[in-house]
């Protein structure tokens, strides 16, 4: 396994029409560390596919360098990247069975024998793919043959790097789990550097140790998923991250401090000193987790209206409005929640971010 | 309801009727008796189906329509594919290249004989002078070898276009993503032809082998133009050979002959159907 | 990249020798077919396609030709288009076994019909009409027809249907409104393979014609060996026959790929 390095990466489609548009990747930075679980995430359509296939080589980037161990690998052909892919939809060589499926990457490596037949069923014992050994592989489900293509990914020592792109998307939701499952131990048992796009969240924070989110070919913010979670750089993170995403108040400063324009909300004075010193456009985030609600009146607090409850199983949502201003809350407590029902509303500093021109300021 | 698929099918059931199912009873009908222009016709049983297996010359025009259909399909098969592997896969050249290919479908059978004509023919041809540079003495009229060869080649010639499009619809069916993996997995440009490319063209390509297989086992006008079924019977193919016996009136004859010929080419279909739907795999189980 | 066009390219240009040889035969005069050798004709003329457009027997016959040929694609779509539905639809007693037995028709040499057809035809009183010629081409146009339909309706998922009945449509309405539309391709594609096979075919067509209805391609064949070959009218002929298929290759050509897999690719 290899540390994974992007320099000023850049990447246009020839045929695009739109000046605009034909940048699929702009001056990209990135370091992937060897033996980590990392997860690509976006909306569909950001550049993440084309990312993958630059890094294995089916793309050759218009410029900028890929570095596999601090080695620059542009001009190195797929087949020697020694790269590992799991694609979107499952491929599998159907007149193939199981095994030599799996001793496919092998045995075109000129490796025969007893060599690879040990490490087939090292494999196959790893992915509990025993009973399937002889079994044509036109005839797995979409589930099973995703887990030889990741098998046949893995099958080779030298891999240097297991790239996944949306491997679950044509998997039954009650395998997904069990997917998901095996691909964690199998990184974890064999230390791979694991790249995995994906546009769901829940899948990438579950999954990895570091979340890069890409938007329109730019990466916004590479992260633990808590720091994701904590300190989202951009409005757009918080939003994207968790549900339902980040509120985001758009702010104006004014000579008593801070005021959001359209509610008569004032903002606590830890948070109102904290913008002093900021310049340009304001914005506020805080998480609807961290809103913190009462049905009391409460000095100090701002009074909102509930609009709408969303129960979600163990939480419920609430929208609260004031004036034209609309927030989401996540309350746990079941009982009081009504809508029409007023409710004071707080926003604790410590966890509330703010946005200079959409970029986060550290408190 | 229950009678609702028959009410559908009822006016191709009709033509049916008229063009398949009215005229092969008559066939049958005919091959169990002996006829002779202008007196009744005598019940004979099966007496023609013993005649007609007991002529050499019915065996010798099987075998050699065998012999034909297999060689054309071993041509036809691979070099089909192979150009289709030619094939661009984008852009305005496929345009142009799928309307060339359709051109040679369409040339009615009796054209593609005088196009043969004009270019096999001893006086007036281009193969012949062709051939003639390399001191080869070429003459379909007279050299049983040449005018068959001349017959396969222009079966090649006629329908391997066929094959192409067939094929070349298989490859633009197969996912990018399955040529990747193979990249990615290290896989030579032979073994992803033979384990990507191939296995995904199974479908096209054994409807193009029982489609050309069905057509050159009918192969008719071009023996008929081009070599008159000669020199002796080197080109006398099944379909020349029961139609010079129904042209002859014999159609007692012909019409067992007739049987008997439609009963291999369904069998044959079937077997060679049978054949390539199966896995080796399920093939030894 | 470079090698396949050239191969391409290669094969491409030995596919049209014949035909190209064919093209300038016919602009050649007799005197220069038969007396020498030449690449291209030395001079170039039109004699040949003058004598077959002032020829009444040949107007005539390229008339007959696609008269009965469009008869043919009429009738076999209208007997196909239900038929491919039932069997994409629906499931009844020995289904299997009919299409099967549709399709042995297709592989039935036409040499074994022959004299059958004949027979039938005078007993009929359609011999020697269009509509008889038209008739005997169903016996192959009809099972390969309901073939590919069957081919590109399985592709369409029976839900559509069930949501426009449940929508409150009428059947006729359906099929006319929703369900053609969809499988239009696939009709071009049928009628395609019928026109071509009707247009191409000799020994039904020569079989069951004598002048009323003697189609082009039997004109052809019949001038050959008549009094001495005359070369040069053959080849025009056959290149006014070439062009109809190049005209319906043009129209459909983006059909084909598509087409060429019957929709089963």
């Amino acid at each position: 396994m290899a540390k994974i390095e992007l320099k000023s990466l850049e990447h246009r489609y020839a045929s695009s029409r739109k000046e605009k548009d034909s940048f699929a990747i702009e001056d990209l930075n990135i370091v992937w560390e060897d033996g980590t679980a990392n997860a690509l995430l976006g909306p569909s359509g950001c550049g993440k596919t084309t990312l993958l296939n630059i890094i294995s080589g089916l793309i050759k980037p218009t410029s900028g360098s890929v570095l596999f161990d601090g080695v620059e690998v542009n001009d190195r052909p797929t087949r020697e990247r020694h790269i590992a892919q799991v694609f979107q939809f499952p491929v599998v060589y159907d007149t193939m069975t199981v095994f030599d499926n799996l001793a496919f990457p092998l045995r075109n490596q000129g490796k025969e024998g007893n060599e690879v037949e040990a490490r087939v069923n090292e494999i196959m014992e790893l992915l509990d793919l025993g009973s399937l050994t002889a079994m044509k592989a036109s005839h797995l489900n979409p589930a099973e043959k995703q887990i030889v293509s990741l098998g046949r990914g893995i099958a080779r020592k030298d891999t240097v790097a297991l790239l996944l792109d949306e491997p679950l998307t044509v998997i039954d939701p009650i395998l997904k789990l069990d997917l998901r499952r095996k691909l964690r131990l199998v990184q974890q048992e064999l230390k791979l550097t694991m790249i995995y796009v994906t546009h769901d969240q829940h899948e990438a924070l579950t999954f990895a140790d570091r979340v890069t989110i890409v938007r329109d070919g730019f990466i916004v913010q590479s992260a633990t998923p808590e720091e994701l979670f904590l300190h989202p750089r951009t409005p757009f993170v918080g939003y994207f991250i968790g549900s339902p995403g980040m509120n985001t108040l758009r702010c104006e400063k004014t000579s008593d401090g801070l005021e959001i324009p359209g509610s008569s909300l004032s903002l606590p004075s830890a948070i109102a000193s904290r913008a002093d010193k900021l310049k340009g456009r304001i914005d506020l985030g805080i998480r609807p987790e961290f809103v913190e609600t009462s049905a009391e009146e409460r000095s100090d607090w701002n009074r909102f209206t509930i609009q709408m409850v969303d129960h979600a199983g163990a939480y419920q949502v609430l929208t609260l409005q004031s004036g034209s201003l609309q927030i989401k809350a996540r309350v746990e407590d079941h009982s009081i929640s009504k809508e029409g029902d007023p409710m004071w509303v707080n926003f604790p500093s410590e966890k509330t971010n703010l946005y200079a021109d959409g970029e986060r300021v550290a408190p | 309801m229950r009678q609702r698929p028959w009410l559908f099918l009822l006016p191709t059931l009709v033509l049916m009727s008229i063009s398949a199912f009215i005229p092969l009873m008559a066939v049958i009908n005919y091959s169990l008796h002996t006829i002779f222009a202008g007196s009744t016709p005598e019940f004979v049983g099966l007496q023609n189906y013993a005649d007609v297996m007991g002529d050499a010359q019915f065996r010798g025009a099987l075998l050699r329509q065998l012999t034909f259909s297999l060689l054309a399909l071993l041509i036809e098969i691979p070099l089909g594919v192979g150009i289709a592997l030619c094939m661009p896969r984008k852009g305005g050249a496929v345009g142009l290249s799928l309307v060339l290919l359709g051109i040679p479908l369409l040339i009615p059978y009796n054209v593609v004989g005088i196009v043969w004509r004009l270019f096999t023919q001893s006086d007036i041809g281009v193969i012949p002078r062709f051939l003639a540079v390399f001191g080869y003495d070429y003459n379909v009229s007279l050299d049983a070898t040449d005018a068959f060869m001349t017959i396969l080649l222009v079966d090649v010639w006629h329908w391997t276009p066929l094959v192409v499009l067939l094929a070349y619809a298989g490859l633009q069916a197969i996912p990018q993503t399955f040529y990747q993996a193979a990249e990615v997995d290290g896989a030579s440009a032979w073994k992803t032809f033979r384990y990507v490319t191939l296995p995904k063209l199974r479908s096209v390509l054994t409807l193009g082998l029982l489609i050309r297989f069905m057509d050159s086992f009918k192969v008719y006008s071009e023996p008929l133009l081009l070599t008159g079924g000669g020199p002796g019977n080197a080109t006398t193919f099944m379909s020349l050979f029961v139609a010079r016996k129904a042209e002859a009136y014999e159609l007692g004859y012909a019409g067992a002959s007739s049987i008997i010929y439609l009963y291999v080419v369904i069998v044959m279909s079937y077997i060679l159907f049978q054949f390539i739907n199966r896995s080796p795999e399920e093939r030894r189980a | 990249m470079k090698k396949r066009s050239i191969t391409l390219t290669a094969y491409f240009l030995l596919l049209f020798v014949p035909i190209y040889w064919m093209v300038i035969t016919s602009l050649k005069t007799d005197v220069e077919i038969l007396q020498s050798f030449t690449l291209f004709p030395r001079k170039i003329t039109f004699e040949n396609y003058r004598e077959i457009f002032t020829s009444e027997v040949w107007r005539s016959s390229f008339i007959n030709s696609i008269t009965y040929v469009l008869l043919n694609v009429v009738m076999t779509l209208m007997a196909a288009i239900p038929a491919a539905y039932a069997f994409s639809r629906w499931k009844f007693r020995g289904d299997h076994h009919l299409f099967f037995w549709l399709l042995t028709n297709r592989m039935a040499p036409a040499a074994v019909f022959m004299v059958p057809f004949t027979e039938l035809y005078y007993m009929l009183n359609i011999y020697d009409t269009h509509f008889a010629v038209a008739l005997a081409h169903c016996l192959f146009n009809l099972p390969l027809t309901i073939w590919i339909l069957e081919g590109f309706m399985s592709g369409i998922p029976k839900e559509i249907d069930e949501t426009a009945f449940v929508d409150g449509y009428r059947f006729p309405l359906f099929f006319r409104s929703i369900f053609l539309p969809l499988i239009a391709p696939g009709i071009g594609v049928g009628a395609f393979f019928c026109f071509t096979f009707s247009w191409v075919e000799l020994i039904l067509a020569k079989a069951i014609t004598l002048t009323e209805a003697k189609p082009v391609v039997v004109t052809l064949t019949v001038g050959i060996g008549a009094e001495g070959v005359k070369w040069g009218l053959l080849a025009s002929a056959g290149v006014l026959t070439i062009i109809p298929g190049i005209l319906v290759v043009y129209f459909v050509r983006n059909y084909m790929a598509k087409g060429f897999a019957l929709g089963r690719v």
